[in-house]
């Protein structure tokens, strides 16, 4: 259980780490899960290159209608409200679900998207939340909308000489409603089912997504649109169109456990926000 | 690498390998074997100890990530009246059994206790459900953080 060999350099800042960066190397931020991938020698690096320390990553700030969140904030940053939550409690309400107090201290929300583990929280809960990401390379800037940030189980868009160091979130309005549902045997443990939905009227947003299920979060294409559409959801038709999406976008037999815990997360997620309407 | 960090309130400098979890660091390097190795990759919480005051896991923290920071461990709680009132329930309401799992368990308890975050049963088994007692004494260490909760609201 202990790493094998590497070399530790601290990044004084982002240019620095960005030079430094190259197919050998790994970024690291909180390290709670490449730490233990390191022990257990799942994962193997020359070079680790901690970004942790980096201030330009460890704030927030308003962008027009949206707000930028730095990777390096932590989940206890967010869970404490020592950032500003431009979410009416939904990333607040993410955050202190995610894991136990100690691995929130350390670990952050560009690691989370960056490690993209498709049963962890941030990668489900933004992407309904019409999440940007924002990466930087020693050429300049680019974003991208999540949906094509998450390329599959642990892969992503990021090339190895990219840092993602940030995201921005839509500010959501007075109107907005969401509901986070996940399925744990037990606390703090990574999630067997995840539905997240928010759905904003003013900001045109309507997302159901499903985490836990396949290779990467998934947005449900038929039950967002009939969130969209405003007014009180007939329960069986809620649960026919759930069916729907769940079945094509994980290809689970109906009769299956898994099929039924994810139709009941997604379920019971829409039916939440619509008790808060 | 070289490394300098305050361990308990003193300074302490050293030289290590870069790949050196904070675990290892303060077990070999400074000899305080309270800080407890159960499984090595970040689940069960035995080898929890404070960075600048916060409860981290020391097996899956590289020693060499807390460089200048403040690291106190379960040998740094000695004037500290919380965990003196902690230390008191748990061998009252028999919070421990092998005690292998208690360093780490002291540690979280104190830091749940100062957030705030006991109101229940409930609440308590929840902030602790990353620390796992392999003799299975949940309810004895429920039962002591209740009773240090109460303690510490009177003590005011």
């Amino acid at each position: 259980m202990k790493a094998a060999p590497f070399s530790y350099r601290r990044a004084a800042t982002l240019d620095e780490a960005l030079a430094a960066g190259g197919e050998s190397s790994r970024f690291l931020a909180g390290g709670q899960s490449l730490v233990p991938m390191m022990n257990l020698r799942l994962t193997l690096a020359d070079t680790m290159i901690d970004i942790s320390g980096l201030a330009e990553l460890r704030r927030s700030a308003g962008e027009g209608d949206r707000v930028f969140i730095g990777a390096g904030v932590t989940h206890a940053m967010i869970e404490d409200g020592r950032i500003e939550d431009p979410s009416r409690g939904y990333l607040r309400h993410v955050a202190g679900g995610i894991a136990f107090r100690s691995v929130r201290n350390r670990g952050t929300l560009g690691g989370s998207l960056a490690h993209a583990d498709p049963a962890a929280d941030w990668p489900t809960a933004l992407l309904a939340l019409g999440a940007e990401a924002v990466i930087r390379s020693a050429g300049g800037e680019r974003r991208l909308p999540l949906a094509r940030f998450q390329l599959g189980l642990m892969e992503t868009a990021l090339r190895p000489d990219e840092i993602l160091v940030g995201v921005t979130v839509p500010a959501l309005s007075d109107l907005a409603r969401w509901s986070y549902q996940k399925f744990c045997r037990k606390s703090g443990e990574f999630a067997h089912s995840i539905a997240a939905v928010v759905r904003d009227p003013v900001r045109e947003l309507a997302e159901v997504v499903l985490g836990a299920a396949g290779d990467k979060p998934c947005r449900l294409g038929r039950v967002s649109a009939l969130l969209a559409e405003g007014g009180r959801v007939d329960p069986q038709q809620l649960g026919q169109v759930v069916d729907e999406d769940v079945r094509d976008t994980t290809g689970l037999a109906a009769s299956s456990y898994e099929f039924h815990l994810h139709r009941t997360m997604v379920v019971r997620a829409c039916a939440r926000l619509q008790e808060q309407t | 690498m070289k490394l300098a960090l305050t361990v308990n309130g003193a300074p302490v400098a050293g030289e290590i390998e870069d790949r050196m979890t904070l675990a290892d660091f303060v077990r070999d390097h400074c000899g305080l074997t309270g800080t407890h190795l159960g499984c090595e990759h970040g689940v069960c919480g035995a080898c929890s100890v404070l960075v600048d005051g916060e409860p981290v896991r020391a097996c899956i923290t590289l020693a060499a990530a807390v460089d200048g920071r403040a690291v106190t461990t379960i040998e740094g709680f000695e004037d500290d009246a919380a965990m003196a009132v902690i230390r008191e329930c748990f061998s009252e309401a028999h919070g421990l059994q092998c005690g292998f799992c208690t360093p780490g368990m002291v540690i979280m308890v104190r830091d749940a206790l100062a957030r705030g975050c006991c109101g229940s049963e409930h609440q308590i088994r929840d902030q602790l459900a990353g620390n796992l007692c392999r003799c299975t004494g949940y309810a004895g260490i429920v039962k002591a953080t209740e009773m240090a909760r109460d303690r510490l609201a009177k003590a005011g």
